[in-house]
């Protein structure tokens, strides 16, 4: 309704220009400054709608985004309920628990801004409803048939059962472009993912055309070969690189309670937060999103 | 008059605004009734072929494009009809741009807010919909040469047409390609998919095998309307749409 309003600069002989069906290609009536501010008028009032459809979008985008993230993450690490994003720590060369306050005081730089764990170094924490470990979500990408596959692979790290070694526990593709009907099995036929659901690492991933007979292999699937093959070795590669990382059975990051720190903290400075109270113990499940609010 | 198919798609309904005057209701409805069937942009002017052929491969992909285009076709209309006096027609089609693209764009923050889902499948397609063709096609052919009521009416009858040809393409490669309409499995246990239909080739194959009953059916009724006239010796080269 804004760009309803005429230029400025509206002269009257232009006034045929509407009515004439045929282009002439010589019209030298309007002057070049009126194409410029026509343009310049167009482009600005674009902008400016533009400008407001992304203030409106951006918030539900990104809440669209956490929550399919956060699906995916309860899906792979079967029994979870809640995250937590991790960071691995170039200095210190370890696993820590991710929030923002942490990455404002602890990496330094433009870190203090940035509202988002560094992309790449970050995996995902799965904890039950008693904030006990579970295990990790890790993501990982690598090129695919057509275009970069990105999947999320949930990971045991622990033996629950005396004898059970460490093994994936499931896996979801977040986003590819594999054909449809053959390459997109990898993440429409149940079979495929059935694989995922316990497999072990060691000594390595394989990958196998016939009936797995070990519980580190994957059978590929017929027709899809190649989608099969790409998704097993960006197993492989983020494996190779991410379980070396990960501390060991017993010392995972704990829990972290965003709003008790936040509390604690606060306490520790002055008198205890009036406004910090109505916060119950039921918000904790979505404590990986309040830090936006504190 | 009989014949629409071999008219050209740019100067289809540029039937010129002349002067004010009141808004005739007949001929609002004429201006939104052509774009469905009769100059129908996908069927008969051949038009928008990129997403026509990219999307279809299910139904609901093809009703989310047809929502988008839509969108993006009746505003960048409303838009080119007030403002075609001010428009200087040395940069009309830069302007044209512009604003099909400002709209565009909202439409593709508005569906990845809305339906996640449905914007990962479309993907870039929804930001190819400024080069669709229908779209400019409008503006030039129409919209700008308009009042906004009809410009409006046109673009809705238009989008409808389209949406019809996408539909009706998505559809039908759908359910022979998945055996699914909507995600509904509605074939049976025992279906065997036709992959090749929800893979590219299938969506040329499809929208020729519809083009051809399209056409088919459209010469049908020219050749019996003529034997209707009286004209007995107007014979069966009547009416083809090429």
């Amino acid at each position: 309704m804004t760009t309803n309003t005429p230029p400025p600069d509206a002269q009257p002989d232009v006034e045929s220009t509407s009515v004439e069906l045929t282009v002439s290609a010589v019209d030298s009536q309007v002057s070049s400054v009126r194409l410029v501010a026509t343009l310049a008028i167009a482009a600005m009032l674009s902008g400016l709608l533009l400008a407001a459809a992304y203030e409106i979008t951006l918030p539900i985008i990104e809440a669209n985004n956490a929550e399919a993230l956060q699906a995916a993450v309860f899906k792979v690490v079967p029994d979870s309920t809640q995250l937590q994003p991790l960071v691995w720590d170039e200095d210190k060369e370890e696993l820590v628990a991710w929030s923002p306050k942490k990455s404002a005081d602890g990496a330094g730089e433009e870190s203090s801004a940035s509202e988002e764990p560094p992309a790449g170094l970050v995996i995902y924490g799965a904890y039950d409803e008693n904030r006990q470990f579970i295990g990790y979500a890790i993501e990982a990408a690598g090129a695919g048939f057509q275009d970069t596959i990105r999947l999320l692979y949930g990971f045991n790290p622990r033996a629950v059962l005396p004898d059970e070694p460490r093994h994936i526990t499931g896996m979801e593709i977040l986003e590819s472009r594999e054909t449809p009907g053959l390459g997109d099995k990898i993440y429409k036929d149940p079979k495929f993912a059935e694989n995922f659901l316990f497999l072990t690492v060691d000594p390595s991933i394989e990958l196998v055309k016939d009936n797995p007979t070990a519980k580190n292999q994957v059978d590929a699937i017929t027709g899809a070969t190649i989608s099969s093959k790409a998704v097993v070795k960006i197993l492989q590669k983020s494996t190779a690189d991410w379980l070396p990382r990960l501390p060991k059975p017993g010392d995972e990051p704990a829990f972290i309670v965003i709003d008790d720190e936040q509390q604690q903290q606060q306490q520790e400075a002055e008198q205890p937060p009036a406004e910090e109270s109505s916060e119950d113990a039921e918000s904790d499940t979505e404590g990986e999103e309040d830090p936006d609010n504190g | 008059m009989a014949d629409s198919g071999s008219s050209n798609p740019l100067m289809l309904g540029s039937q010129q605004q002349a002067g004010g005057g009141s808004v005739d209701p007949d001929r609002m409805y004429r201006e939104f009734a052509k774009g469905i069937w009769k100059e129908n942009p996908v069927f008969v002017q051949v038009l928008g072929m990129c997403p026509m052929l990219a999307v279809t491969n299910s139904a609901i992909n093809a009703v989310a494009m047809g929502a988008a285009t839509a969108f993006v076709l009746v505003f960048s209309s409303i838009f080119v009809s007030l403002l075609r006096s001010f428009i200087p027609k040395q940069v009309r089609i830069s302007t044209y741009i512009i604003i099909i693209a400002t709209f565009v764009t909202v439409a593709d923050m508005a569906l990845k807010a809305a339906f996640p889902v449905v914007h990962k499948d479309l993907g870039a397609f929804i930001s190819l919909i400024v080069v669709n063709c229908i779209i400019l096609g409008r503006q030039e052919a129409f919209a700008s040469r308009n009042r906004p009521l009809y410009a409006v009416a046109d673009a809705i009858g238009m989008s409808i047409g389209f949406a019809f040809a996408l539909l009706c393409l998505g559809a039908t490669r759908e359910i022979l390609g998945s055996g699914t309409l909507f995600k509904y499995p509605i074939m049976g246990s025992n279906f065997q998919p036709w992959v090749i239909m929800i893979l590219p080739p299938g969506g040329f194959l499809m929208l020729g095998m519809i083009l051809l009953v399209f056409n088919w059916a459209g010469q049908t009724r020219a050749k019996r309307r003529h034997r209707a006239d009286g004209e007995a010796n107007a014979g069966g080269e009547v009416g083809s749409a090429s």
